[in-house]
């Protein structure tokens, strides 16, 4: 672990130049590494978070059984991922009960620890999305892909894990905060994410309908743009919530 | 005067609201029968929607490709009139317009074959015989919209209210992580409050407008989802409030998301309807006439303004009026 400095206060402290060097990627790498060992130990977690993504495409699979037209395709596969998500991210912050949260905050900046669990929970949402998407090709037919751009596709994919990673983290951290998991983040989540939902469901119906990239690049870089202001703020306010 | 605001606010707000409910709607021709009309004489009935037709010196005319062709107007009342022509043939365009005075209904009537012109009569509009002295103030008159223009002064407000007083809000959660103080915090949850509110009030008044000029009450439209999204985003706010016991915590849990939302509600509102290229039903947007093309000479502006500072200023005051009510509310429990 990294050498325990006092716990941020001021987080605007300091001149521009040193926002970059508040990012410790040390104390990053070692949270992030901490959080796969944990998730190594707990395999429960990951069999939970498939199991969930397996039995909701199944249950769609049955209620729609084939022949769904591209946009209820599209649809049903977001609104699968979605709720997929917001099991997936709720536990992220689970874990923290009172010891272990002591623990952390006396050896690393709190900021460490939501960029930590930001990237850990992108890489988890990336990982869930694609295995989401094999299982719901098996079952649900692969014959609205004819058209599709693939690589489109899969990018809206993976955009898509990544931006709900990021709108979900800070989210999850308030709700366990409140000591009201699920059903809280679910209250809370729900608006915060349309944004991000909109567009992603949007790019992923053009990349069906196989479009130019100079057509589907500008809700990309929209997606993009909402990770990267969503991340900022969640680094922003993150240290206010530790605080006790 | 300290309190000169809330008068200014007060005497806006009336002005605006009684502007806005007496002005009457300028003239115009709302509704010609029949629709359509082929070469050969024809009877077409006008009506009017504050006109002012007078027997014997109303002189009607049928417009196709700049061209125009007399009738003779028989003035049934003020605002009901009968016009007989002589339909010509080879109209070059399929709309025809149906012109009364200085009055103009665009493409009133449909004609099923073209032809190369028409021979062009000299006649109408010769001088203007619409008595405009005591309608000298009007709204314009657009199909579609007609008398529930007015909403206008009432439900945008409404919305620039709320919107301001959710920036309060925001405020207020920044200063409340800054100082830890829950004084700053109850300033935020009562702007919020009012907020809703306001937000409540402009969902009402938009239905029912919606519902007169959309045929619904709801529609899947990019600024209804916004609004949605704004009502559940500070609903969630005071659940999230109500699920901490703890009062600093409360404040400091409730302080990060409001500051979260708002930066994603303004996301939500103000950029991607731009990103999606989608286009709102709302006048203004999409096509349909907004300021720039109904209003052309900023009849609307002189009311939708002091209207919108109005309802501002009313909110700020109901807010000050409720951060003092839950204040002496918390004393009273202690």
């Amino acid at each position: 672990m990294a050498v325990a400095r006092p716990t941020c206060v001021r987080p605007y402290a300091g001149s521009a130049h040193s926002y970059l060097r508040t990012v410790k990627f040390a104390e990053i790498t070692h949270l992030v590494r901490l959080e796969v060992a944990l998730d190594l130990r707990q395999r429960a977690t990951w069999a939970g978070m498939l199991l969930y993504v397996v039995s909701a495409v199944y249950v769609c699979f049955l209620a729609v059984k084939s022949g769904l037209g591209t946009a209820t395709w599209n649809a049903l596969f977001w609104i699968i991922l979605l709720f997929a998500a917001f099991n997936a991210l709720a536990r992220s912050f689970q874990r923290e009960d009172g010891g272990r949260q002591l623990y952390l905050y006396t050896l690393v900046d709190p900021r460490s620890v939501i960029l930590a669990r930001a990237f850990y929970n992108a890489v988890t949402m990336v990982v869930l999305s694609l295995l989401s998407l094999a299982v719901y090709l098996l079952l649900l037919g692969s014959s609205n892909l004819d058209n599709a751009d693939m690589g489109q596709f899969l990018f809206a994919v993976v955009l898509g894990g990544i931006g709900f990673a990021s709108v979900l983290t800070l989210i999850s951290a308030i709700a366990a905060r409140a000591g009201n998991g699920i059903g809280l983040m679910a209250i809370l989540g729900f608006p915060l994410v349309l944004p991000l939902l909109l567009l992603v469901m949007r790019a992923s119906k053009l990349a069906l309908d196989g479009v130019a990239w100079s057509v589907i690049s500008t809700y990309f870089g929209g997606i993009v743009l909402l990770d990267l202001i969503t991340i900022t703020l969640a680094w922003i306010l993150f240290p206010y919530l530790w605080r006790d | 005067m300290k309190y000169w605001w809330k008068f200014l606010g007060i005497g806006l707000l009336l002005f605006a609201s009684i502007a806005a409910l007496r002005t009457p709607l300028s003239p115009a021709l709302v509704h010609v029968s029949p629709d359509r009309v082929a070469p050969g004489p024809a009877v077409v009935e006008v009506l009017g929607y504050n006109t002012n037709f007078q027997k014997g010196s109303t002189v009607g005319y049928l417009e196709n490709a700049g061209q125009r062709v007399c009738g003779s107007a028989e003035v049934i009342d003020a605002t009901h009139l009968r016009l007989t022509l002589e339909v010509p043939a080879g109209m070059k365009d399929h709309l025809t317009t149906v012109g009364i005075d200085q009055l103009r209904y665009d493409g009133a009537l449909f004609t099923e074959g073209l032809g190369s012109g028409i021979e062009s009569g000299a006649c109408g509009p010769g001088v203007n015989k619409i008595d405009l002295s005591g309608v000298a103030f009007t709204f314009p008159n657009r199909s579609i919209l007609y008398e529930s223009i007015r909403n206008l002064h009432f439900h945008v407000p409404m919305w620039f209210a709320m919107i301001f007083l959710m920036g309060i809000s925001v405020v207020y959660s920044i200063r409340t992580l800054g100082s830890n103080s829950l004084e700053h915090d109850r300033a935020s949850v009562s702007a919020a409050q009012v907020g809703l509110v306001f937000c409540a009030l402009g969902l009402i008044t938009g239905a029912v407008w919606a519902r007169a000029t959309w045929g619904a009450f709801w529609t899947n439209d990019v600024k209804l989802n916004g609004a949605a999204v704004t009502g559940l985003i500070y609903l969630a706010y005071l659940v999230l409030r109500g699920s901490v016991q703890d009062a600093h915590k409360r404040a400091r849990l409730a302080g990060i998301y409001n500051i979260f939302a708002f930066v994603l509600l303004v996301l939500f509102l103000f950029v991607v309807p731009r990103l999606n290229a989608i286009d709102s039903l709302h006048p203004g947007n999409g096509g349909n006439g907004g300021f720039s093309d109904l209003d052309l000479d900023n009849r609307l502006r002189a009311i939708f303004y002091p209207a919108v500072l109005g309802w501002i200023l009313l909110g700020v005051w109901m807010f000050t009026l409720k951060n003092r009510a839950s204040k002496l509310n918390d004393q009273l429990d202690r």
